[in-house]
């Protein structure tokens, strides 16, 4: 990536999908996103639809371990230096959608008259020069939020910022954080 | 060095001594015994007998990894089984589609299509000229008892033959400065996209993204330059550019194992994406358990929990359910509904 490189690793990205009001800010900022091409990376979808209008927001987790990067089957997800799981290169990705189907986070979109897969990579553009992603500038219930540590802890004093998860066998820890209640140490969701 | 020679990977190094011990032998063959071998394009021949080498070794490691070999392994298997000539028709034209027109870039943007093929296809000409002649394979001579007509021949066979002075000659004696305008006009979009557009300037490299544009226009402009040299230049610089040329190309092909060329190997790798999951749809959709829709093919998902565990992932329950029968969307919702659980557990929906 870029050698002039001014990200910021003292902020951090946390996430509370319990705040999420389905207003989908999140989703017109992300396709102004200059990485993405004008698409929108992230998800915004009803939790249960037919029980609740609750909604769900997922940006990218940036997994220490990416399972997407693992099971491409043309090397075609890196991870840079900084934690940040980048979307397909564009020449590799041959459209298998095996990152698709294997992300426990269900993040990577397949764009299928690009043949491409496209993903959330925390607004490359502007992390990478010291600025907050798109979405989380926007989002106006706090499900979305970019800033160090210290300011969540005094935002959120009931919650802890959690990044280990559960699914079956597999304990996946990420680069993102999922506000949890207070001494929580992971999120079991399988 | 004994810790890089132990890296190495067996079955690649056979592979790739094998495959170039062939090219040498069909190189052998070809030119009739070398009589028709080229000299003065030796060190083409060794940059080529490099690139074949280290192509066929980055190939074969890349094919051993868990989720290629899965597609290597069922794209072979679904194409030989049944309706071959159905399979041969489909891939045929989908290799014609997206390996030939790069019809999939066309969405990207049209400049970026037209630019995309301007290059594909000025250095897929270029190679196709190139590696017979640097080979042998091709040469040029009179036909017999004529200083007028020209002859082509083919691993020593005539193929075809034209008057000099005609179209066809001046077609064919041009060919590669016909290749090369297309890859010169196409690298110069690419480049200047690349210095103008913030997200690719965010998220592209030097050695991976430039260095292969400026490196496809330096190979062009000397070789239009030979031919300017000696036509309009009474041969002025004409060494400078033969050596330019030469090394620039020389750098290409031995970067073509490691670098963004790899992708012009890489990529038919798509068509058998394709097949696999046009077969995958006719033996039967994977549905969701929490959406209850159809997300993908049966075949994919089953496919894909016999590599993560391959790969050391393993998203099974002990009772044997897995978490990759999910859609992404069934996935994002159980994610949700374990985090509002803890939520509710702790008593407060918000912290």
């Amino acid at each position: 990536m870029s050698s002039d490189n001014l990200y910021n690793p003292s902020q951090e990205f946390f996430v509370d999908m319990q705040r999420c009001i389905g207003c989908r800010a999140c989703e017109l900022a992300c396709a102004e996103c200059e990485t993405n091409g004008q698409e929108s990376m992230i998800h915004v979808n009803y939790v249960d639809r037919a029980h609740t209008i609750q909604t769900t927001v997922q940006v990218c987790m940036h997994c220490d371990d990416p399972v997407c990067a693992i099971v491409c089957p043309a090397d075609a997800i890196s991870k840079d230096e900084y934690g940040i799981v980048h979307s397909a290169n564009t020449e590799r990705c041959i459209g298998c959608s095996n990152c698709v189907q294997a992300c426990p986070f269900g993040v990577p979109k397949k764009e299928e008259s690009y043949d491409l897969m496209m993903k959330c990579n925390m607004c490359y553009d502007r992390t990478s020069i010291g600025k907050k992603p798109m979405c989380a500038t926007v989002c106006p219930s706090g499900a979305l939020y970019f800033g160090t540590r210290e300011e969540i802890t005094e935002m959120r004093p009931r919650s802890t910022p959690v990044n280990s998860f559960i699914f079956g066998e597999e304990t996946v820890s990420t680069k993102v954080f999922i506000m949890m209640p207070k001494g929580s140490k992971e999120l079991k969701v399988f | 060095m004994i810790q890089f020679v132990k890296n190495l990977n067996g079955k690649a190094l056979l592979t790739a001594f094998a495959v170039t011990f062939l090219m040498l032998i069909l190189i052998f063959l070809g030119s009739r015994n070398l009589q028709n071998f080229d000299a003065a394009l030796i060190t083409y021949l060794f940059g080529t007998i490099f690139a074949v080498f280290g192509i066929t070794y980055r190939y074969t490691v890349w094919l051993q990894r868990p989720p290629t070999w899965m597609y290597f392994k069922r794209g072979f298997q679904i194409f030989l089984k049944g309706k071959i000539f159905s399979h041969l028709w489909f891939v045929s034209k989908q290799a014609v589609l997206n390996i030939g027109f790069q019809k999939f870039v066309y969405p990207r943007g049209k400049f970026r299509w037209l630019a995309h093929f301007f290059i594909a296809f000025g250095c897929v000409t270029a190679f196709a000229i190139t590696i017979p002649l640097t080979f042998g394979w091709v040469h040029f001579v009179f036909a017999p008892g004529s200083f007028e007509i020209y002859e082509a021949h083919f691993f020593g066979f005539k193929v075809i033959e034209f008057n000099l002075g005609s179209i066809t000659a001046f077609m064919t004696f041009h060919a590669l400065n016909w290749s090369s305008y297309l890859v010169i006009l196409g690298s110069l979009y690419y480049l200047r996209r690349r210095l103008t557009q913030p997200g690719v300037i965010a998220t592209q490299n030097f050695e991976s993204d430039l260095l292969p544009l400026i490196l496809l226009i330096i190979i062009s402009v000397t070789g239009l330059g030979l031919t300017y040299s000696y036509q309009f230049m009474k041969g002025f610089a004409f060494d400078f550019l033969a050596v330019t040329h030469a090394i620039s190309v020389i750098i290409f092909l031995i970067w073509i194992p490691f670098g963004k060329f790899f992708h012009i190997i890489q990529r038919p790798a798509q068509i058998g994406a394709l097949i696999y999951k046009k077969e995958g749809e006719e033996m039967g959709k994977a549905v969701c358990p929490h959406t209850g829709k159809e997300f993908d093919t049966k075949l994919h998902i089953d496919d894909l929990k016999i590599v993560t565990k391959e790969l050391g992932f393993n998203f099974e329950k002990a009772d044997g359910s897995s978490y990759l029968d999910l859609s992404p969307e069934g996935k994002r919702s159980t994610l949700a509904k374990a985090h509002l659980d803890a939520r509710l557990k702790d008593g407060n929906l918000f912290g």
